[in-house]
């Protein structure tokens, strides 16, 4: 056994494309991904200042 | 418990389990058993990531963290979000371009058979550990508290779920969890709103949250460069960034759960709906404990939760003692009870001066409660050394069982149960398929067909099973659980997520280098954790740092003895199974 030697195993395969629908969303107003991504930032961000404010609020 | 908490403790946990495995039975190709049929939705998805990691541990443990520490520890899950974003735009494409069963085969991909054989063996090795906490940790506090024999708990746990796992494969996995954590959802909830009912009828929910900020119990953000310090703002970001990255990105039983997506939208939207929830989820879950502890502000708690285990010593050689502590954790109680009451209705008369008068009593009867808790956890170690002196993680069932009707006693027990077997399912199914698409079926038996390998895969889930039961029939604890589990996985997450985030961006490491480098890295991490007090999230940046450096200067020594020796770059998705 050569655990340093991919072409040992025979059964390679191609990478295969994941298909179109996979390019949108499916979502109703975040249509695309970079507006997913962008408003899972801002709901990061909202939460990190909801809780600054709560230790500031409450300390 | 009475008799209505055994019915819905037994008639949800076994109606669950036997509905999963009904659903998903005879399966014979490996690639439906390990990740289902290819046709999971977006919310399945993000419920089942969700309950991979929100074991047992999570809804026990953490409101006695947020008891006992407060909300702080919030800040471990600040890296979460961060890093789901960056699987879901750099890993998963890869991940579903190439159709990989486990995470370990893309390094085989991308370096070669002995790198992938590490990466699946760093896993086993910490999952495998993982695991047997998994099922000891609620064991351990349930049995203790309602009176059941441990090792029947462990083994009758250990057992169903060890059934339906290796039954059902990823498919049985996925389909429970969507019910199990409607179960912990519902019950959290229910023990929420009768908290919040049981406070006094003139406390409002602001006075609350007033006298639990005020004897620093919300303090959620800790701006502090102390690197001893085990939970800030940075830790968080930055270790917590790097052990999230690690355990979404790269842990089998993680990422089994998104790969079962019917596409690559349906992953990516249970990845981002888990970024989006994780942090409110925890701070939740410590705010419960937070506001159990201003329940117990106007109730006296017992100086001792885990009451059962000071109970057994309150008649021996260190009676005197234990009774002294509980007598002035009493008066240090009542105390504390009237500054508090007092802090409040100073507060409700405007009158700024008295209530901070007030409130400064309050702390200092709180000091000498805790002081008092202290000396009687030296008490009990003294009447007996072994005796466990952490009772965080008996606030939370503490409160349930004194102070919950029955019938939501049930409910809520049947929660701690569904989520031990949550994230024991997912870790078997992870354990299981590991061992088979990585080990037996890529150097045991090669020629391996997929009836065989499903059934190597359903024999090593259950060896796993029985591993996990005999190693929590064994373990004994100190640390608090929920911080002890991440413990473990910061210890060699950090070298796994070194080997995927140098095979993504690293282009010219070969195989050899990287290698040698992870394994430098990871008895790297073993010495520093030996020798540093440093938060145990930070372990996370050393591994995968140590591993990337070690990787590029590993690679320019081969360059530098000779073109020959760098490895011969892979063809593009010409992956080796």
């Amino acid at each position: 056994m050569n655990l340093g030697d991919r072409d040992e195993h025979p059964d390679t395969r191609a990478a295969a494309p994941e298909t179109d629908e996979d390019a949108g969303t499916g979502l109703p107003v975040l249509r695309t991904w970079p507006a997913v991504y962008g408003f899972v930032a801002v709901v990061f961000l909202v939460w990190i200042g909801l809780l600054v404010a709560v230790s500031v609020r409450f300390s | 418990m009475n008799t209505l908490d055994y019915i819905v403790l037994l008639g949800t946990l076994v109606g669950i389990a036997s509905f999963g495995m009904w659903r998903t039975r005879g399966q014979r190709d490996l690639r439906t058993y390990v990740h289902g049929a290819g046709n999971t939705r977006w919310l399945t998805i993000g419920l089942a990531v969700m309950a991979t990691q929100a074991s047992a541990i999570t809804f026990l443990s953490t409101p006695g963290q947020g008891y006992e520490s407060g909300v702080g520890f919030v800040q471990n899950y600040f890296g979460a979000p961060l890093a789901l974003l960056i699987i879901a735009i750099v890993f998963l494409p890869i991940f579903r371009r190439l159709k990989v069963d486990t995470a370990y085969e893309y390094l085989e991909d991308r370096f070669d058979l002995k790198t992938r054989v590490l990466g699946a063996v760093l896993f086993l090795i910490q999952r495998g550990f993982g695991a047997g906490i998994t099922i000891y940790a609620p064991a351990i506090v349930l049995s203790t508290v309602l009176g059941w024999r441990l090792d029947v708990t462990i083994i009758t746990s250990g057992l169903l779920v060890t059934a339906y796992t290796v039954t059902g494969g990823s498919a049985a996995v996925n389909l429970t969890q969507k019910y199990q954590i409607g179960v912990i959802f519902a019950g959290m909830l229910a023990a929420f709103v009768v908290l919040v009912m049981k406070l006094p009828a003139w406390l409002s929910f602001h006075d609350a949250l007033t006298i639990a900020g005020g004897l620093h119990k919300l303090q959620a953000v800790d701006f502090s460069l102390d690197p001893d310090r085990r939970y800030t703002i940075w830790s968080g970001l930055f270790g917590g960034l790097f052990l999230a990255l690690a355990y979404f990105g790269t842990d089998q039983s993680q990422v089994q759960r998104y790969l079962s997506g019917a596409s690559l939208r349906e992953s990516r939207l249970g990845l981002m709906f888990n970024a989006v929830f994780k942090i409110p989820m925890q701070f939740f879950i410590l705010l419960l404990g937070a506001l159990i502890f201003v329940f117990y502000q106007f109730e006296r708690p017992p100086v001792f939760f885990n009451t059962t285990a000071w109970s057994e010593h309150a008649s021996g050689p260190e009676a005197a003692r234990m009774r002294t502590a509980e007598a002035d954790f009493a008066a240090a109680h009542a105390e504390k009870k009237r500054d508090v009451t007092r802090w409040i209705e100073a507060l409700h008369r405007h009158d700024a001066g008295a209530a901070a008068a007030a409130r400064a009593a309050a702390l200092t009867a709180d000091n000498r409660s805790e002081a008092a808790r202290d000396e009687a956890r030296r008490a009990l170690q003294a009447a007996d050394p072994r005796a466990p002196t952490n009772d965080a993680d008996y606030v939370f069932i503490t409160f349930i069982l004194d102070y919950l009707p029955h019938g939501l006693i049930g409910l809520l027990v049947t929660a701690f149960f569904a989520a031990a077997l949550n994230s024991k399912s997912a870790e078997l199914n992870a354990l299981g398929a590991s061992s088979t698409v990585d080990i037996y079926r890529r150097i045991i038996r090669r020629d391996a067909s997929d009836e065989e390998c499903v059934r190597a895969s359903k024999w090593l889930t259950a060896l796993w099973g029985i591993l996990a039961i005999g190693f929590a029939l064994s373990v004994t604890l100190a640390e608090n659980l929920i911080q002890w589990s991440n413990i473990v996985g910061s210890i060699f997450y950090g070298v796994l997520l070194g080997l995927f985030l140098v095979a993504f961006f690293l282009k010219h490491v070969g195989g050899t280098a990287i290698f040698w480098a992870a394994i430098g890295a990871q008895a790297l991490v073993f010495v520093l954790y030996a020798i540093l007090p440093i938060s145990y999230l930070y372990y996370n940046i050393i591994g995968c740092g140590a591993c990337a450096l070690f990787a590029l200067l590993l690679q320019a020594v081969i360059e530098w003895r000779g073109p020959g020796s760098r490895p011969t770059a892979a063809p593009p998705g010409a992956l080796a199974r």
